[in-house]
């Protein structure tokens, strides 16, 4: 087997494996309450995180760029109560402008 | 509150149906990043319909790529998709029904189905996971195939900004989970260490880092 398809076989192994395990062993109960006010946090905390790697990350440094114009153009749209739709299409637009006129 | 199981799948697809779009672009791209590194037309494919996580299938093409080994590859898409462990603990007193059930569904967690179908204070709903999930799966997937067989009409998928519709997506998903100082604070903590982290950390460290944000919420409740 090539290197290509071990990597294809472990990667997605893994991948199944880490997604299943919660889902699999605590699924249709609900966590005990000391828990359960821990995860309950987990929304903002990952989503905040998911919002400052995808907006500053490229690769393993920050990089103050293009996608910041958009999400600029992201907060003007939710401050004005834009739907979600409305709102990443902003993104992209005002992204895709900077760059083109940047 | 429940409503038609028909109709809730359905409001899952309709609520990420704009992230797909970019989701497709974004399949194109690692199609034609794995042929470039030299992969078949059948590998990027098989590991899309197989491992459906984005950031760890271009961290280990990229790896494979420029000449890294097997195990940095490896081990740099694990590091990107432990967030799952924690992911996947909220979302499960959500799913229930027999354990294969369970674990069919599980598959189809990514960040972005994850962030449509949470209602906030921890609660979500099942069926829009699955509709939203299911939908950016067949995303991915088509546009992998689209990549890998040589379609190369849209391009790079930055042309059009359609990375910044990720962040965006999630900056619009956050603001209605603030909804106390403690979700607040979550966040504000999560935020940082992930900013902290990313200029010394490899990617995936800081988000697995920031979701110990949530443990302001210890002994709490």
């Amino acid at each position: 087997m090539t290197d290509v398809w071990i990597v294809v076989l472990a990667v997605g192994t893994t991948t199944v494996a880490i997604k299943s395990l919660g889902p699999v062993l605590l699924g249709g109960r609900s966590l005990p309450s000391a828990v359960s006010g821990v995860v309950e946090l987990l929304a903002p905390a990952v989503l905040a995180a998911l919002v400052v790697t995808q907006a500053l990350a490229s690769g393993q440094s920050i990089s103050l760029d293009a996608r910041l114009v958009g999400m600029g153009a992201a907060g003007i749209a939710l401050w004005r109560r834009a739907p979600i739709l409305v709102v990443i299409v902003v993104a992209a637009a005002a992204t895709a402008l900077t760059r083109l006129l940047g | 509150m429940e409503g038609r199981p028909a109709r809730r799948y359905r409001d899952g697809a309709r609520a990420v149906a704009p992230l797909a779009v970019a989701v497709l672009g974004f399949g194109i791209s690692f199609g034609l990043l794995a042929r470039s590194a030299g992969m078949s037309w059948l590998a990027p494919i098989v590991m899309s319909a197989t491992t459906f996580a984005g950031s760890a299938q271009f961290a280990a093409v990229s790896i494979l790529g420029a000449g890294g080994t097997v195990s940095a590859a490896v081990i740099a898409a694990v590091l990107l998709n432990l967030r799952y462990g924690p992911i996947g603990v909220s979302v499960a007193p959500w799913l229930d029904g027999p354990a294969w059930w369970r674990f069919l569904r599980a598959q189809l967690v990514v960040d972005e189905s994850w962030a449509v179908a949470a209602e906030g204070e921890g609660r979500f709903d099942p069926r829009i996971l699955v509709g939203a999930g299911l939908l950016l799966y067949l995303a991915w997937v088509a546009g992998t195939a689209i990549g890998a067989l040589g379609g190369q009409a849209l391009g790079d998928p930055k042309t059009l900004g359609l990375d910044a519709a990720f962040p965006a997506l999630f900056l619009a998903l956050l603001l209605p989970q603030l909804r106390n100082r403690r979700s607040i604070l979550a966040a504000v903590l999560g935020g940082a260490i992930a900013l902290a982290l990313m200029p010394v950390a490899p990617a995936g460290v800081p988000i697995i880092a920031a979701s110990a944000g949530c443990l302001i919420g210890v002994g709490r409740k």
